[in-house]
């Protein structure tokens, strides 16, 4: 392992890591207000990807990158204005089915509309090539505007949150929503504005990292049980805990990736030879680059038995 | 001001009002008294549309009835609310800055004013006010609602849990808003505070208000007292 294998694959694993605080980031707050675990968050950040690269090709890749957000942002608050608060006299638990049913709605709209291959949402120009190259490894641009991108949205959210009125009201209704509404400030419109933000926001996540990785149908099932983990491991409704998380197991997944290094191959230069005739053959000798796509929900299970409440999560009454 | 006619109210399939009927002029301290789970706390979250509510609720004239509890808390209705409910991660001036209905709220109240009525909250106003005492937050909370400029203020168990002389506080406080022309529902438990202050009394047991008459009348009225009041 040198140095610059380190370098790429924590650059990698940073921008893997803040977009997935992007897509967390609004299901998190969504949590922590309104107690409603979407479902269909991820499905958001898809229909940010098709948005943008249906927009791309009638008003060019930048205005799309902006409109895509903003109509998906209204359809999430659309979403929740005549659907999600209509259900909430029923509990939580038929706001969470709406949100999954609503999953699943998406997702054949999606296939009736750009069928069920990958669609061909290319870099624009300005994106294409590599930032950098150190000993014969690339940074592709891509990543870098993911990581740009990631960190504006990180500062622009935490500019609302502490020093706007309106992060104020959602500050304290995250904790308090019926005293914040006694107190004559419109909740169930922060409810909306929130719900739709982290929408865009997720929208905004997909349309920069569908061209980046791929858009396809199958794209928000990828992420949407990662941001699940993230949302737990960092703990429900910490924003803090969110990018902690996110940048723990985005760095994590990335190195585990590049890794292929079984307890076989540790063994070797001990001496000790791992045959398959030897018991426990296949358990030895996977590479840690095979078991990659487990370790976030490995992590979730020893944070559920460990830390319950996530590592920057408090306990909720 | 503020009419309750057959009022009733319920949490969920339990009814906890049967009939609540009372009035408060503009600029009147009513003090609204019973044992616990008599339905005080319940009267104001009626008030305030926090609860579901039949019968005849107005408010100036206008029915209230079904609304909203921002949109009647934007009507000129303040509730401090029983346990306080400050916001622990918010500083004591952003405590007060949420009281004000809009950015640029021109009431009655300053945060001056605020600052001169209890001076401690300006020594402490860009502290946490989870970390505030007891009767800190209960000063916060009485001023987080007047920064909403209400011509009405509901205020519940105010003196709960607090020290004598903070309680004596939240009396001259008290006053001080009927100086102003604000109407008070103050609810207690404790009669000292309430026969004090208070122009009129109501007395509730069983979700129904069993006794209306100045503190005077209810002082010589031992048998409502021993019935409705005493423990």
């Amino acid at each position: 392992m040198n140095t610059a294998f380190i370098v790429i694959s924590l650059m990698n694993g940073i921008s893997y890591g803040l977009l997935l605080f992007m897509l967390s980031a609004g299901l998190t707050l969504i949590f922590s207000m309104m107690g409603v675990l979407n479902f269909a968050h991820a499905s958001f950040y898809m229909l940010g990807a098709y948005f943008a690269y249906s927009l791309m090709g009638v008003i060019g890749f930048w205005p799309a990158l902006i409109i895509a957000p903003l109509a998906v942002g209204l359809i999430g608050a659309l979403f929740e204005r005549y659907s999600l608060r209509r259900v909430h006299r029923f509990g939580h638990v038929a706001e969470l089915l709406i949100t999954f049913g609503l999953s699943y709605l998406v997702l054949e709209v999606v296939q009736l509309l750009w069928g069920r291959a990958a669609v061909p949402y290319a870099l624009p120009p300005a994106l294409q090539g590599t930032l950098f190259t150190l000993y014969d490894i690339q940074f592709p641009k891509s990543r870098s505007f993911i990581m740009l991108v990631a960190v504006l949205m990180l500062v622009a959210v935490w500019l609302l949150l502490t020093r706007t009125r309106i992060g104020l009201i959602i500050q304290a209704a995250l904790k308090n929503p019926e005293m914040v509404e006694a107190l004559g400030h419109n909740v169930p419109r922060v409810f909306m504005f929130v719900f739709g933000g982290g929408a865009a926001l997720a929208a905004l996540a997909g349309a920069i990292a569908g061209n980046t990785y791929v858009t396809e149908p199958s794209m928000a099932a990828a992420v949407g049980s990662i941001i699940f983990v993230v949302v737990v491991v960092g703990g429900m409704g910490s924003l803090s805990g969110a990018f902690v998380a996110s940048l723990l197991i985005g760095i994590v997944q990335t190195f585990a990736v590049a890794l292929d290094i079984s307890v076989a191959t540790v063994l070797q230069p001990l001496g000790i030879s791992v045959s398959p005739q030897i018991f426990g053959y296949a358990l030895l000798s996977l590479t840690i680059s095979q078991m990659a796509p487990i370790l976030p929900y490995l992590f979730l299970v020893l944070i559920l038995i460990f830390r319950p409440n996530g590592l920057l999560g408090t306990e909720r009454g | 001001m503020l009419t309750l006619e057959g009022v009733h109210a319920y949490y969920g399939k339990s009814h906890i009002l049967h009939g609540v009927t009372f009035d408060i002029a503009p600029g009147e301290i009513v003090a609204l008294l019973g044992r616990n789970g008599s339905g005080r706390s319940t009267t104001a979250k009626a008030i305030m549309g926090m609860v579901k509510v039949e019968g005849a609720l107005r408010w100036k004239q206008q029915s209230i009835l079904y609304h909203k509890p921002y949109e009647i808390a934007r009507m000129g209705i303040g509730y401090v609310p029983e346990n306080r409910e400050i916001f622990p991660n918010l500083t004591v001036h952003q405590n007060l800055l949420l009281g004000q209905k809009r950015s640029r709220s021109i009431g009655r109240w300053t945060f001056d004013d605020m600052y001169a009525m209890f001076p401690r909250l300006k020594e402490r106003q860009h502290t946490d006010a989870g970390v505030l005492s007891g009767g800190e937050q209960q000063m916060l909370t009485l001023c987080r609602t007047l920064m909403g400029d209400p011509d009405l203020i509901i205020i519940d168990e105010p003196t709960e849990g607090l020290a004598p002389k903070i309680v004596e506080l939240v009396g001259a406080y008290i006053l001080r808003l009927k100086e102003r022309g604000i109407s008070v529902l103050l609810i207690e438990q404790k009669l000292t505070i309430a026969m004090s202050v208070s122009d009129r009394a109501l007395v509730m047991g069983h979700g129904q208000i069993v006794f209306s008459g100045t503190p005077a009348a209810l002082e010589n009225a031992p048998a409502v007292r021993a019935e409705w009041l005493e423990v």
